[in-house]
């Protein structure tokens, strides 16, 4: 194909700017769901460094991060399923004793923005479970600031939390991984409790950095269950939010690999998750030929392109989407066959559910890896029934129920 | 206003106008290596290259729901040519279908008995839009690049603060259909799209308008405010009107684009230079005073075939748009060059006499044509 003799340095080197003009001015683009493995080594500065003539596929392909989200899919959990956020590998664990403490502590929250609607699901989630917390004498308040996607105004806000936010504990959610790197250790250093989660940094200096298994996993998953549920031969459009973003690209990085090993074709394009461009493209692609298969790389404008086949009057596609609530219901209403991955939405609780642990002098996983797993066709009907009400943007595996306000406050959508 | 007024400030004032003399063919010639006209022939070649790729284009189903889909920013492209016709440019555009997507989304919902509230206060909202633009650059003399950036900010401050920047739930179907449905069981193409009926209404009303003195007011106005406000119009209620039909325009955009595709921030995002470019590779001058209106909405169909043909071409996404930027670049450029081509002859043929009375120019409705 000849869109891979393109690409080369200069992919590269655009995917590296268009990155930094997605972190640096992102307003729309649902960097969603992030992160994976933002380990140390899938940072993109690192990637650049390598000889990019061998570049081709592999620029965001990490064989190592890859095996090992790979096997995690399968690996058992400790804890209760029951309580998803609170689940965790088994592996090192940080010792909390030194912070233990027997009064209410004041939490500061960096956050990179909530400018999508899985962060803004998430961002909800974590203000109810904080309201529990605050009735058990745990948490006294929480301060919040919100970067709006920027890494320069994320800087500003972890620097203000350490010199004057009189903090007990930092949250951070990074917005991109090499840039808040240095930030994040300026924290440690002051010697009280950091939680990273969702995307990393490239640091271990955390009490716990938590998050879901990661980006390939999410595309091991759906790209096996279209390779499972189509032929050799056939044919996938690849819808992608936008290029140059660590974790979205990794999800399409497992994807591709897994597509070419199996003899399907697949096209990508960039959308902006813009519901009409997404449209576009599938409808010239419907106009050239038969589609087998859809795969997302974050489920925002799932139904637009499930809609373009309607209105084309084409057979519907095998597809991934997300467990966004929009998705799921049209899932439903077109009987097609289909997958949901999951980037655990749940993950907003588990910063919080740390602070309490870490301040009880619990040993916490220094590295929090929640379960991650995929909304099945049987499993779909639970989770509509269990939803019922929610809005469209809302996720399925919020993990919320249990908490006060449920599902009024999830229901109204009220951002707080 | 009568066409005496706009006449005097037209540049072949003087002059023959040869655009209006000859046969019928002879017109279409001329009309042709205009950049008004050029971008018809461009729209044709393009259409050709992209059925010649893809024959299963050229069916009457699918060609009907290409001009479906392409009518917003047709549209669009429509409203843009009133403002830039009459000398001054609208930056707000996306924003403002961006606003009507969210007001879709958020004041309709699932309930039905909203629609038709839903579509007035749209189109309230686009109209005063447009009287900020417009008397921002007429009565308080900000040019018209500032005011427009300043109400693109505002608006998606406003879509940010409504949405916190992430899609909201679609309206109730009934008014998606709009831009979704159509009249079923048409023979040969299937489907009617009610987009394409709504485009081809704005298409003739802009016509009509463009021929009515309201028309060639805009028109004067964008050659020589001075000379259009010494003829006693009152440039600052032309110009913002203009402003006012720009964002109606939008406004209709972002109705069909709400049926089209769905309610999201990120719809109507890059529309305004899309159809600034559209309204360019149409032949209109930036700077106003020339260009047919007809000319915009056919750069519109222009740009939307380039765009499918580099799908067709399978161009690599992360570079698509480079193409993009480089082919309109030289569009315009040959449409440029086009303009002093279809000039040339004037140059060597004698001073024609005076054009009869009987048969005045149309200025902003035709090059020239049938």
């Amino acid at each position: 194909m000849r869109r891979k003799i393109h690409r080369a340095p200069i992919a590269v080197a655009s995917a590296l700017l268009l990155g930094v003009v997605a972190t640096a001015c992102s307003t729309e683009d649902p960097t969603d769901t992030d992160s994976g493995s933002e380990s140390s080594e899938t940072s993109a500065p690192e990637e650049s460094e390598e000889s990019p003539a061998e570049g081709g596929e592999q620029e965001w392909f990490d064989q190592a991060v890859y095996d090992e989200q790979y096997e995690q899919r399968s690996a058992t959990f400790e804890g209760d399923p029951e309580t998803p956020y609170l689940q965790y590998i088994d592996g090192e664990m940080t010792d909390t004793s030194e912070y233990k403490s027997n009064k209410a502590g004041k939490a500061c929250f960096a956050n990179a923005s909530i400018s999508n609607p899985w962060r803004q699901t998430g961002w909800i989630t974590m203000n109810q479970q904080l309201k529990a917390l605050q009735e058990e004498g745990v948490i006294s308040e929480m301060e919040t600031r919100d970067a709006g996607d920027d890494d320069n105004t994320q800087i500003a806000d972890i620097d203000y939390f350490i010199s004057e936010g009189n903090c007990d504990a930092f949250i951070i959610s990074p917005n991109s991984t090499a840039a808040m790197t240095d930030a994040v250790e300026r924290a440690c250093e002051t010697g009280k409790p950091v939680v990273v989660f969702d995307r990393g940094v490239n640091t271990d200096c955390a009490t716990s950095f938590i998050h879901p298994i990661g980006g390939f996993a999410w595309g091991i998953d759906t790209a096996e269950f279209l390779v499972d549920n189509l032929e050799e031969g056939d044919k996938v459009v690849a819808l992608r939010i936008l290029p140059g973003v660590d974790v979205l690209e990794q999800r399409w990085a497992a994807a591709e690999k897994i597509f070419d090993e199996n003899g399907i074709e697949a096209v990508d394009f960039f959308t902006g998750a813009d519901p009409t461009e997404i449209k576009t493209f599938i409808t010239d692609e419907l106009n050239k030929g038969e589609i087998q298969g859809v795969w997302m790389d974050a489920g925002d404008g799932a139904v637009a392109a499930i809609e373009a086949f309607e209105d084309f009057g084409a057979d519907l596609p095998v597809m991934t989407g997300e467990d966004e609530m929009s998705f799921l219901r049209k899932w439903e209403e077109t009987g097609l066959t289909g997958l949901a991955p999951v980037y655990s939405n749940f993950q907003w609780r588990t910063p919080l559910l740390a602070l309490q642990k870490i301040w009880a002098g619990e040993e916490v996983p220094k590295e929090w890896v929640l379960p991650q797993t995929p909304i099945t066709e049987d499993e779909r009907a639970d989770y509509l029934e269990a939803n019922d009400g929610m809005p469209d943007g809302h996720y399925a595996k919020f993990g919320g129920e249990d908490l006060v306000g449920y599902p009024e406050v999830w229901q109204e959508r009220q951002i707080p | 206003m009568s066409t005496a007024t706009s006449t005097p400030s037209r540049p072949s004032a003087g002059r023959a106008l040869p655009l209006t003399e000859g046969s019928l063919v002879q017109r279409l010639l001329r009309g042709a290596l205009t950049p008004g006209g050029a971008v018809f022939i461009l729209a044709a070649v393009l259409f050709v290259a992209v059925v010649a790729i893809n024959p299963n284009f050229g069916d009457p189903p699918q060609l009907i729901r290409f001009i479906g889909r392409t009518a917003p920013i047709a549209i669009a492209a429509m409203g843009q040519y009133y403002v830039i016709v009459s000398g001054e440019f609208d930056l707000s555009m996306g924003a403002v279908i961006a606003t009507q997507v969210v007001i879709a989304g958020n004041y309709i919902g699932q309930d039905e008995g909203r629609v038709l509230p839903a579509l007035v206060l749209m189109l309230l909202v686009g109209a005063v839009v447009g009287l900020v633009n417009g008397l921002g650059t007429t009565l308080l003399k900000v040019p018209s690049f500032i005011v427009t950036l300043g109400t693109m900010l505002a608006l998606g401050g406003l879509v940010r603060y409504l949405t916190g920047g992430a899609a909201t739930g679609n309206p109730v179907d009934t008014f998606r259909e709009i831009g979704r449905g159509g009249i079923q069981d048409v023979p040969v193409i299937e489907v009617l799209p009610y987009s394409v009926i709504i485009l081809v209404a704005i298409m003739a009303g802009g016509v009509w308008l463009m021929r009515s003195p309201f028309g060639r007011t805009i028109i004067a106005t964008g050659d020589n405010p001075d000379a259009a406000g010494l003829a006693g119009a009152h440039v600052w209620w032309v110009k913002t009107r203009a402003f006012m039909l720009s964002s109606l325009s939008a406004t209709v955009a972002g109705i069909l684009l709400v049926g089209y595709a769905g309610v999201h921030p990120s719809v109507g995002a890059g529309y305004e230079f899309q159809a600034i470019t559209a309204v360019v590779l149409g032949g209109v001058v930036l700077g106003g005073g020339r260009g047919w209106l007809l000319s915009a909405a056919a750069g519109a169909f222009a740009l939307e075939l380039l765009f499918s043909f580099l799908n067709f071409q399978e161009v690599e996404s992360t570079w698509r748009p480079t193409v993009q930027g480089v082919i309109i670049i030289l569009a315009v450029a040959a449409a440029g060059r086009a303009w002093s081509l279809g000039r040339r002859p004037s140059r060597t043929s004698p001073p024609a006499a005076p054009a009869p009375p009987s048969t005045p120019a149309h200025p902003g409705t035709e090059t020239g044509e049938k």
